[in-house]
């Protein structure tokens, strides 16, 4: 089973018979250990057109408690937002993450904020990587001035410039030219910064991907094309909607590496893997294997194209958390209760934002007119009877 | 930043200078330049200003540009700042809005821009709805530009009017100029512009010549955006056109005074803003309206005009407002069809008459 494989094999060899306060004596403050330590991936990396990077990946308690936290607070979060949208709090779309979070705690823990990523509408995750707060998320998905686009985006488009996160975007497939456009941008600052363009299974098949992908193999530019295959584009199973769903193999010249999805150390591994190679060689794509226990958005139960099993065999054998979780418990890094603290307190904080979410006020009316422009040189625009509601736009 | 520029009593494209010229020396002679070396010259202008300026497009770099717009371009900016791309509009539009939302400054042309709806997604969706959408953390300082609307002989597939199209949309500019120092302004005022501007030209202006002033010649010179020009003053009735029909609804000007018809033109050169306020203070000076479009009549620009004058200037009107557009049908290739297609001088005469009671 995969734990003794990890235990075996990790650098430092531990008896999980060891008593419990033995254990405790021994172990420093949790949280602030970086001692390093190495962990085998769950399974090894398939390559293509490139070599394959070490499944042994470099880690220490300390980032293997903070991708147990914060998966933890991505999935109490996402659930927490099921709740609303079911209580109407949330209208519109609300696509969520629940089964994903590896996949945007693992990259952040490869790059910095310097490097760039750009998602689709399946964001909320994402965006709390790159250093959203709660607040900002719930406060955006119930439309309030609170929000990290101050009501006025969404749940499909959250953006955090300041961290170099470039949103939240609607139409699949579209933010794979934009993500190549930020990586020229950044190789033509000279930066040695990357991007991290995501995607679907479902967007996998776009067009404009690979004119973008083109044109960023003809430039050189450092675009890591992350393909987040969920094996489901809305309610179609990947092999009714791809002739060929190996889409790490996609990129035919661009080189490409598959990964477990589920796993975070995989993907913090194929990250950094993916960066180095991205600012010498140019593109690269990640497919990462991965799974949404939600439907496709909150009107999709998920159930009418795949079965109730195949949801709880993916989360009993292949949960992000739990694997952690897992990893934990046999390295001693923290016992069961801690791990349940965590979790509560985790649970306490959404529950605290989703309170102070609440309170913050819907947009003024006259937000209706801001951000038309950056600089609307007094042009007029209109309310839906002109001559009743007017507005400058400064 | 930007020069408000008190244009006197012009002639547009005609041979005659206007009178503040007349006594002037031979050393302030005005020059010409066609509209073609306007729009070369504002490119190089600013990209020599801002480093952050870069052009990507088709043939736009060793080809000197498929109209030779960006001729020289390449050889004094160097291939990172003049990219030549595949013929991937989608793709090459998304990178372009993709290093805007960077904050660099990208020029992208489309070689006509019937192929700009390949990338319309990423004008609209991407760029256009962006800033609002981010409550402001994304800016687009964007320009998508190329040539507008019917060439000649090109047939249907190549010769659409988008100025409609793009003006209904919210968080675009649209400008459309027609002289030789509106290119020049209007091109550098979009490239500093923090916002995404489509910039439509003309492939048939490109090789008309324009008297430019001083003024227009500046390394500083910018139109302000949004602001119509008036070409020529009248006091009975007043049409409204922008790019190339301009130049004809001068010429109709110019038949209609024969017939003691007194015509003010009005070049829009701004789709989006539209100046309504200059629109409709001539209306209210001359009380009938003639408006002249290249595009497909339904939902035109014509059509947003007329309807700005009757809310805001209807009790002005003596006389219902005349629409002079593209035939309503896709372009033909056959000549005499083609003249048919597209809106003639004759066309503008007889309906400034209509107007004024002269005709049926």
């Amino acid at each position: 089973m995969a734990l003794s494989r990890i235990a075996s094999s990790s650098s430092r060899s531990f008896n999980l018979l060891k008593p419990l306060s033995f254990a405790i004596s021994l172990r420093r403050s949790i949280s602030n250990d970086t001692t390093p330590m190495t962990v085998e991936t769950s399974v090894p990396f398939i390559s293509h057109q490139c070599e394959v990077p070490s499944r042994s990946v470099e880690t220490n308690p300390k980032e293997l408690l903070t991708f147990f936290r914060d998966m933890a607070l991505m999935r109490r979060m996402e659930i927490a937002a099921d709740s609303l949208y079911k209580a109407k709090l949330i209208r519109g779309f609300c696509h969520l993450y629940d089964g994903q979070e590896a996949v945007a705690v693992g990259m952040e823990a490869a790059i910095t904020k310097k490097d760039c990523i750009i998602t689709a509408y399946r964001d909320h995750c994402t965006f709390v990587g790159r250093g959203g707060s709660l607040l900002e998320v719930f406060a955006e998905l119930m439309g309030r001035q609170a929000g990290c686009s101050r009501g006025k985006g969404g749940s499909m488009h959250f953006y955090k410039k300041d961290s170099n996160f470039y949103g939240g975007h609607g139409i699949v497939g579209a933010q794979v030219p934009l993500g190549c456009g930020l990586a020229f941008a950044q190789k033509y600052s000279k930066e040695e910064t990357v991007t991290f363009a995501l995607y679907g299974d479902g967007a996998a098949n776009q067009g404009q991907l690979f004119e973008a992908l083109n044109i960023s193999a003809l430039w050189d530019l450092p675009a890591i094309l992350v393909c987040e295959n969920n094996h489901y584009g809305m309610g179609t199973a990947e092999w009714r909607a791809a002739k060929n769903p190996a889409y790490y193999k996609r990129g035919d010249y661009v080189p490409g590496l598959k990964v477990d999805g589920m796993d975070a150390l995989a993907v913090k591994q194929a990250c950094k893997f993916a960066k180095e190679r991205a600012l010498k060689n140019g593109p690269i794509i990640l497919e990462m294997d991965t799974y949404r226990y939600h439907g496709h958005s909150m009107s999709d139960p998920g159930s009418t194209y795949r079965t109730r099993d195949e949801i709880s065999g993916v989360r009993q054998e292949r949960d992000p958390i739990e694997r952690i979780r897992k990893l934990v418990l046999s390295h001693d890094l923290a016992t069961d209760k801690e791990l349940k603290d965590i979790e509560k307190e985790v649970r306490k904080e959404v529950d605290d934002a989703i309170a102070q979410a609440k309170e913050s006020p819907m947009p003024e009316p006259s937000e209706l007119f801001t951000n038309v422009y950056v600089k609307g040189f007094g042009a007029e625009s209109f309310g839906a009877d002109r001559k009743e509601v007017r507005a400058t736009l400064p | 930043m930007l020069a408000i520029i008190r244009q006197t009593v012009s002639n547009g494209a005609s041979r005659n200078r206007p009178a503040f010229y007349a006594s002037r020396s031979y050393s302030a002679a005005v020059k010409e330049m066609t509209v073609r070396e306007a729009l070369n010259s504002a490119l190089d202008e600013e990209m020599s200003a801002d480093p952050k300026v870069f052009l990507i497009g088709e043939e736009v770099g060793e080809y000197q540009g498929a109209y030779k717009i960006s001729k020289g371009l390449l050889e004094k900016y160097g291939l990172e700042r003049v990219r030549d791309t595949p013929i991937t509009e989608a793709g090459f539009a998304g990178i372009g809005v993709g290093a805007a939302y960077y904050g660099l400054r990208p020029v992208v042309e489309f070689m006509t821009f019937n192929f700009s709806m390949q990338a319309i997604d990423h004008i609209i969706n991407s760029a256009a709805k962006s800033n609002y959408m981010s409550a402001g953390q994304l800016s687009v300082p964007i320009v998508f530009r190329g040539p507008n609307g019917a060439a000649a002989g090109v047939g249907a597939q190549h010769s659409q009017c988008y100025a409609s199209w793009y003006g209904s949309c919210p968080g675009l500019k649209v400008l459309v100029p027609y002289s030789s120092e509106d290119a020049r302004g209007l091109l550098k005022a979009a490239i500093r512009d923090p916002d995404p501007v489509v910039f439509l030209e003309n492939e048939l202006l490109y090789g008309e010549s324009f008297p430019v002033s001083e003024e227009a010649l500046d390394s500083e010179f910018c139109l302000p955006i949004g602001k119509a020009k008036i070409e020529r003053e009248g006091k009975d009735v007043t049409i409204i056109a922008f790019s190339k029909m301009v130049g004809y609804a001068l010429k109709a000007a110019d038949m209609l005074a024969k017939e003691a018809i007194s015509v003010e033109v009005i070049n829009l050169r701004s789709i989006r803003p539209l100046d309504r306020a200059t629109i409709n203070a001539s209306v209210r000076k001359t009380n009938r309206l003639v408006t002249v479009e290249e595009g497909f009549p339904q939902n035109g620009v014509g059509a947003e005009i007329c309807a700005s004058v009757v809310e805001e200037s209807f009790g002005f009107l003596d006389a219902p407002v005349e629409r002079i557009a593209a035939a309503d049908v896709p372009m033909p290739y056959a000549a005499n069809l083609e003249r048919m297609a597209v809106p003639q001088v004759e066309d503008m005469v007889r309906a400034a008459k209509r107007t004024c009671y002269r005709s049926v």
